[in-house]
């Protein structure tokens, strides 16, 4: 079958790649562009470890087609740390080792940044339901939950 | 078997094109709006070769537009959208609350009201709160255009009323007169991101001495597609909305269900559920109706 030329801006840069039709962006990600941060968790939109910035909206790279990618803007796990270092949201994670094994910590840092993104100062209940679709079998969410606010007040205070 | 495509047309003509050509053809063909649903079978249930249709090029779906007389929700706006309208919000409460419910953040920002439309599982959650609101299917046919009411648009477990040439443009509402209330409830066993087990949609409008003058009500998990069920908004009718009408209500709910039983619910379970939620949503659609006055 013949592939599909996708041009797409990924963190910032112009990529172009080949596509099947039927495969999806997370796939294209991980295994077109070797970009292996983002994660495959359940491969079915229930987990968030695939979690992605598209167009400035949330979304799971897993649900969409590489294909839907043309002309779009995302920012992965890969963009959210710059040159100067990692982001807040990143040191905080390790600061209250908000993370045992990892494979869900792209997603939730992805999710995270998402919120904050839109809302500077949410309140512990905004913080748990905006997550809700990101999941961890280790940390049992707590961990994860201080680490967001901390950062949402580290940021404040740089602000 | 055929080969996958994608092809992502930017006008209803063109992607009316590629549908005739499919049906004259005999290939599979499918439309694609937010992937929630269709993304998942295509992992799982139903790995079949098809032309995927990204709707999401077309003007016409990317359309949310609030009239004096009608609202309009084009079928690629994701439900996101619809939560950070405070216009629509204020208008169909009721409407936005049950895209609301289906997922999580991620969901949310893909997932559309046509696509929970389209999909017809009997158990989505926007269609009984659509049927409630007297939602129209805007629909673009080779023939040209056509429109159906929401509860005429699925015709049984996953089938819905489109021929090989049509797909669905946007969803069309009565603007809600003054003192109209709207509602849905659902009951799923956790406190998110679930199935319902049986779901409700009221809307209400009431006169300046609170008398119900015009309501709809709409069930869903409870039978092969989601219902309209105009004896249980005729329990409404003229009264003042009290316990004793609202339990009728409630009661020509269970009437019209038949649902299964499956791991979610039996059907003595869902049958007497739909009448609590009816119930409840019921109150919620007055408290609005009488706020809005």
């Amino acid at each position: 079958m013949s592939k599909i030329h996708v041009q797409t801006t990924i963190n910032g840069e112009q990529v172009d790649f080949l596509c099947p039709p039927q495969q999806s962006l997370l796939e294209a990600l991980r295994e077109t562009l070797g970009m292996l941060g983002t994660k495959e968790g359940c491969g079915t939109g229930d987990c968030g470890a695939c979690s992605i910035i598209l167009n400035g909206r949330l979304v799971c790279s897993c649900l969409m087609l590489a294909a839907e990618a043309q002309g779009q803007e995302m920012t992965t796990i890969e963009g959210i740390a710059d040159a100067d270092g990692l982001h807040v949201l990143q040191e905080k994670f390790l600061e209250h080792a908000a993370l045992q094994c990892g494979i869900c910590t792209p997603g939730f840092i992805v999710a995270a940044k998402a919120l904050l993104d839109r809302d500077p100062n949410p309140d512990e209940r905004t913080i748990r339901y905006w997550l809700a679709g990101n999941l961890c079998r280790c940390t049992g969410y707590d961990k994860i939950v201080r680490a967001v606010q901390d950062a949402a007040q580290q940021l404040a205070y740089e602000a | 078997m055929g080969e996958f495509a994608y092809v992502a047309p930017t006008s209803v003509a063109d992607a009316i094109d590629v549908l005739q050509e499919h049906a004259r053809s005999g290939r599979r063909v499918q439309a694609l709006a937010g992937g929630t649903d269709l993304l998942v079978q295509l992992r799982g249930v139903d790995k079949a070769p098809r032309t995927i249709v990204d709707v999401k090029k077309i003007e016409e779906t990317n359309r949310l537009d609030i009239g004096s007389d009608e609202i309009y929700i084009g079928a690629a706006i994701p439900s996101a959208l619809l939560n950070e309208n405070a216009e629509l919000k204020a208008l169909l409460p009721g409407l936005v609350e049950a895209a609301d419910l289906i997922g999580s953040s991620q969901i949310q920002g893909r997932a559309t009201l046509g696509g929970n439309l389209c999909n017809a599982s009997p158990a989505a959650d926007t269609t009984p709160a659509m049927i409630a609101n007297r939602g129209v299917c805007v629909i673009a046919s080779g023939g040209g255009s056509r429109e159906m009411p929401v509860e005429a648009f699925c015709t049984g477990v996953g089938v819905n009323a489109l021929a090989a040439d049509e797909f669905l443009l946007g969803l069309k509402f009565p603007r809600p007169p003054a003192r109209t209330g709207d509602a849905y409830l659902r009951f799923i066993p956790r406190t998110e991101m679930d199935i319902a087990v049986a779901g409700c949609g009221v809307s209400l409008t009431l006169d300046d001495t609170g008398v119900c003058t015009a309501a709809r009500v709409g069930i869903g998990a409870v039978a092969p597609t989601p219902l309209r069920v105009d004896a249980a908004a005729e329990a409404l009718l003229g009264t003042g909305v009290g316990d004793a009408a609202l339990a009728a209500a409630g009661v020509a709910c269970t009437a019209a269900s038949s649902p299964i039983s499956d791991k979610r619910g039996t059907v003595q379970y869902r049958r007497k559920v739909v009448a609590v939620l009816c119930r409840r949503a019921g109150a919620i659609a007055r408290g609005r109706a009488l706020g809005a006055a």
